[in-house]
């Protein structure tokens, strides 16, 4: 019989190998599907793993994907280490977009370019003020975050429809919930003619090492791993945690929301109730595929970007639901939270002669 | 006045998915597990009772396919956050993400499904008297069921030695098995239990409350029966109690919409999940109070080795 032994020390080859088996264990889980489906596997991997990366305009769709999950999952990954546990980063997306959405109704085609970087900063509050509720709330009233930052998703969805169904509905749009067309100035510039990737990519690129270096380079950051790993340390070496629990909302919720403002700016052009797709959702799974590091981060959302790319050419070429998609991300999660079992402990061979541990 | 015995019958209804569903996170809560999972299990269960009731066209065996399905789900979540020690919190969110997203997926052909109208239950006699018996007498037969869960699981807690061992298991499960009682096979039996409840309570949503299946047709109800129970300060009259009060939001929030009032619909539509922030924003605030309360072991990993 297996059983699980405690190791002396947490594998170092296992933190870097887990994501691995994971991964395997999700594609075979994955393969399994496609036959049972009746659909040709390889065929089904392809359009996974191959056909996002084979074109200069597959890669710059894959981009638009990369950066939002990029962004959110850095955030994500920052407050997960201080052990706050803000799960409604989709609430904040959805703000962001409205912050940014508000200003770039605001834009005429005569607008300076620069108000690009108002729609950005304005979706960046925004996001920072959902997030910031969800700190107030635990901080002033002790109400978890979890639930609380969740619920504020449901709350942000329906203040986006009541907007687009309302006040900021297209008067010439046949009374589709959609705001107009934004302003070609709001849009933010693309990197190369004729694709769609933008200097989104730059933005996420950038936060990457910012977010490296305050984590694991200045005391802030240390302050705030240290009050996510030991709480008591923490306290007892004067650090706040009350402090940590604002940083880590504020900064989560606020690469949240820039992340929908670039949405805004970029793939999207304006308001619809379509704007939310589970990109914060979806970051959850990234933050913890990267290892809550932002260079582990920026390959699980590719890694992440290819499966939701992949689950769109399922629908489109093979008849399959688009929902294929959250089923293999969900699994690859489970997977992953499994393997690591392994970092901490080994798995021993055990007589069965002897009574099971229990 | 009719309209208030309307409203309460309705919201009897509304309420008693959530109570279901609650009740038995009350049960694995108390043991010392906290289960995230309890919105994707009750829509895998929603999903797996739907179609069950479909192709039998019982609903008894739909109720049973959907608990089914939710104990499953739990014993899988229960099996790694018990055994394998990983992180509760992460666990339960997968099971959330994946639940969403396997319900979405095998639920494609039943979108445009309809089931049979069904007959409400009555209780004979009872249902004739004026106002009260239309309010509280005329309900499918879960709803009796919700009420008499509770009766069941308050004496199973405070007035049973299974129970006893339960809550002990929840408060130090380090005594517990210092006095040789199972811990993680007795914690394992407590979260599968409220999986199977969070399932039946998803089924009777799909097969009797709406019925049809919409993806994501749960739409947050497995959070708020989560926040019912902090709510309830885990005690199970209290999550009944707190289960029809949200009802009773969630119906007002309907009836304002029938009658026209000039608010936005989507004002109205928040009005539960605001409601949640605002009763667990009240509840937490005396901190001593939650504290007392809660079950000390909840959310923490247990080892018999240590």
């Amino acid at each position: 019989m297996l059983d699980l032994e405690p190791r002396a020390e947490p594998s170092r080859a296992m933190t870097l190998l887990s994501p691995v088996f994971a991964l395997i264990f999700t594609l075979l889980v994955c393969v399994s599907m496609f036959l049972w489906l009746g659909k040709d596997p390889w065929q089904g991997l392809e359009l996974f793993f191959v056909e996002p990366l084979s074109s200069p305009r597959a890669l710059a769709e894959l981009s638009l994907k990369v950066v939002p999950l990029l962004l959110i999952g850095l955030g994500l990954a920052l407050s997960f280490r201080t052990n706050v546990w803000n799960i409604g980063a989709e609430g904040q997306f959805i703000l962001g977009a409205i912050g940014a959405g508000g200003v770039a109704l605001l834009a005429s085609e005569r607008t300076s370019a620069w108000v690009v970087l108002a729609l950005l900063l304005a979706g960046t509050a925004a996001g920072m003020l959902w997030g910031g509720l969800v700190a107030w709330c635990r901080d002033r009233f002790n109400a978890n975050e979890i639930l609380v930052s969740l619920m504020l998703v449901y709350i942000a969805e329906q203040l986006l429809s009541y907007l687009v169904h309302g006040p900021w509905k297209d008067p010439q749009g046949f009374n589709f919930p959609q705001t107009i067309t934004f302003a070609t100035p709001t849009e933010i510039p693309r990197l190369f003619t004729g694709s769609r990737a933008n200097a989104g990519m730059l933005v996420a690129a950038l936060a990457v090492p910012l977010v490296w270096l305050y984590l694991f380079r200045t005391h802030g950051g240390f302050r705030l791993q240290l009050s996510g790993l030991a709480p008591h340390a923490a306290r007892y070496a004067g650090f706040s945690a009350r402090r940590s629990l604002w940083t880590a909302c504020l900064i989560s919720g606020g690469l949240a929301g820039l992340a929908g403002a670039l949405e805004v700016s970029g793939p999207l052009g304006q308001l619809t109730t379509h704007v939310p797709v589970g990109y914060g959702f979806a970051a959850i799974i990234v933050a913890f595929v990267g290892r809550l590091h932002p260079a582990g981060v920026v390959a699980a959302s590719v890694l992440m970007s290819l499966l939701t790319i992949g689950g769109e050419l399922c629908q489109s070429r093979m008849g399959l639901p688009k929902s294929l998609t959250a089923v293999f991300q969900g699994l690859l999660l489970i997977a992953l939270l499994a393997c690591d079992t392994l970092i901490h402990n080994r798995l021993k061979l055990v007589r069965t002669a002897r009574a099971p541990a229990r | 006045m009719d309209a208030v015995f309307l409203l309460l019958g309705a919201s009897i209804d509304a309420g008693t998915a959530l109570a279901l569903a609650s009740l038995g996170l009350l049960l694995n809560e108390r043991a010392g597990v906290l289960n995230l999972g309890a919105e994707g299990i009750m829509l895998v269960a929603a999903i797996a009772g739907f179609a069950t009731a479909f192709h039998t066209g019982s609903d008894v065996v739909a109720f049973f396919a959907g608990a089914l399905a939710g104990a499953a789900l739990a014993a899988a979540f229960g099996v790694l956050v018990i055994w394998l020690h990983t992180n509760q919190y992460a666990t339960g969110l997968a099971l959330s993400l994946f639940g969403a997203g396997f319900s979405a997926f095998v639920g494609i052909d039943y979108t445009q499904v309809k089931l049979s109208e069904r007959t409400p239950f009555t209780l004979p006699g009872l249902q004739d008297i004026p106002a009260l018996g239309p309010a509280l007498f005329r309900h499918h037969y879960l709803v009796y069921l919700a009420v008499a869960l509770a009766a069941a699981v308050s004496w199973f807690l405070f007035r049973t030695r299974a129970g006893l061992v339960l809550r002990a298991i929840g408060e130090s499960p380090e005594s517990a098995h210092a006095l040789g009682y199972p811990v993680r096979r007795i914690r394992l039996a407590a979260v599968a239990t409220g999986g199977a409840l969070s399932g039946l309570a998803g089924a009777f949503i799909s097969v009797v409350y709406t019925p049809l299946w919409v993806e994501g047709m749960i739409a947050g109800k497995g959070w708020i029966a989560l926040a019912l129970t902090t709510f309830a300060t885990w005690r199970p009259w209290r999550v009944l109690l707190g289960a029809y009060l949200f009802g009773g939001v969630t119906m007002l929030q309907l009836h304002l919409q029938g009658e026209g009032v000039a608010l936005p619909i989507q004002l109205l539509t928040l009005l539960p999940y605001l409601a949640t922030i605002v009763v667990l924003v009240l509840i937490s605030r005396d901190q001593k109070w939650i504290v007392v309360n809660m079950p000390a072991s909840l959310g923490k990993p247990f080892s018999p080795r240590t």
